[in-house]
């Protein structure tokens, strides 16, 4: 599905390196359009200093992503199993 | 009854996340544990309204947020907003040490990015006021769409997208500061031209206002209001699609 009826079919969007900052965590964070995301990746092919921004900040993203995980401890999985059902039971008719 | 079979199956592969959030919203194991148990509850009665075809990790993340908002936030966990503002964009990456050999060819953003600790991680996060620790959660730790916070933390995805940019600034400025204690960063006051070569002119001010480019520029303190978000007000403008998570 795309949404570009609505839009005057134009050149290819031409995105410089103000624009690409602006978009930068848009880009990263999956909410551009393809049409949007495609002229931010032409500029980031051809501009150095824009892509290694765009490098550690998608970096630190991932680093933000893998180093504040916890598992639910065991006692923690137990209670809420216990707990399920004796809900399920409190809802059987008696 | 055979949704709820279903839902025994379904909730097991959703509790790290959960709890994971949960630690974060709450920043202690014992609320973490009572919150993650008492939002699977509520779903687990709330499951005969779901429907199949919608996001369950949203609807999950929905239940589990709003169970903190209304039975575990703490006047402690509101910590100042002050200050936030002044910071620059990409402020970690500004200030990260240029050109010089590091050790085994590593590069200055490998070196301070794999400085960081699980704890320091958690900490950049925890100390943020709430709305933007909900909302960097969301985004970063669970990878959330801006729509998908949108309907899950019920504001509208300018504001959200607002305080997701906004917690992040405050999260490298919280990281700077470790990497500067262990030497792998320049300090604050960085003036460095180097990194501007493709904004020369451009102050973190004017990049600033590019970001909020008709969007963003109408944005509340936006701190306190994460129940209701009606002094948020920000047009949700054509950002984003519409995801349905009820
Ligand atoms: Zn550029």
């Amino acid at each position: 599905m795309t949404d570009n009826t609505s839009k005057n079919m134009r050149g290819p969007e031409i995105v410089g390196c103000r624009e690409a900052m602006a978009k930068l965590y848009s880009f990263l964070d999956g909410d551009l359009t393809e049409q949007r995301r495609e002229a931010v990746q032409r500029h980031l092919d051809e501009c150095s200093p824009c892509v290694q921004a765009y490098d550690f900040e998608a970096e630190l993203k991932k680093v933000l992503a893998a180093r504040c995980k916890d598992s639910v401890p065991g006692y923690l999985k137990e209670r809420i199993y216990n707990a399920l059902r004796s809900e399920e039971q409190k809802s059987q008719p008696l | 009854m055979a949704d709820k079979a279903r839902f025994m199956e379904l909730i097991t592969g959703y509790m790290d996340a959960l709890y994971t959030a949960a630690m974060r919203m709450t920043g202690n194991a014992s609320d973490a544990e009572d919150l993650v148990q008492e939002a699977i509850l509520r779903a687990y009665r709330g499951f005969h309204t779901f429907q199949e075809d919608t996001n369950l990790r949203a609807w999950l993340f929905r239940i589990l947020t709003n169970t903190y908002i209304s039975n575990y936030r703490s006047a402690k966990r509101h910590p100042e907003t002050t200050g936030m503002d002044n910071i620059e964009d990409l402020y970690l990456y500004k200030r990260l040490k240029r050109g010089g050999l590091l050790g085994q060819g590593r590069s200055a953003e490998e070196e301070v990015l794999d400085s960081f600790t699980d704890v320091e991680i958690k900490e950049a996060i925890e100390g943020l006021p709430e709305s933007f620790r909900i909302a960097v959660l969301l985004s970063d730790v669970e990878g959330f769409s801006y729509a998908e916070i949108a309907e899950i933390t019920g504001v509208p995805i300018g504001t959200v997208m607002s305080r997701i940019y906004r917690g992040r600034k405050v999260i490298q400025k919280v990281l700077h500061s470790y990497a500067l204690e262990r030497g792998l960063v320049d300090g604050p006051s960085s003036d460095k031209p180097t990194l501007d070569v493709h904004t020369p002119d451009q102050s973190a001010d004017e990049l600033e206002s590019s970001y909020r480019d008709g969007q963003l520029d109408n944005i509340s303190d936006g701190v306190s209001d994460l129940p209701d978000g009606s002094s948020d007000n920000i047009s949700d403008g054509s950002l984003g699609k519409k995801v349905k998570c009820s």
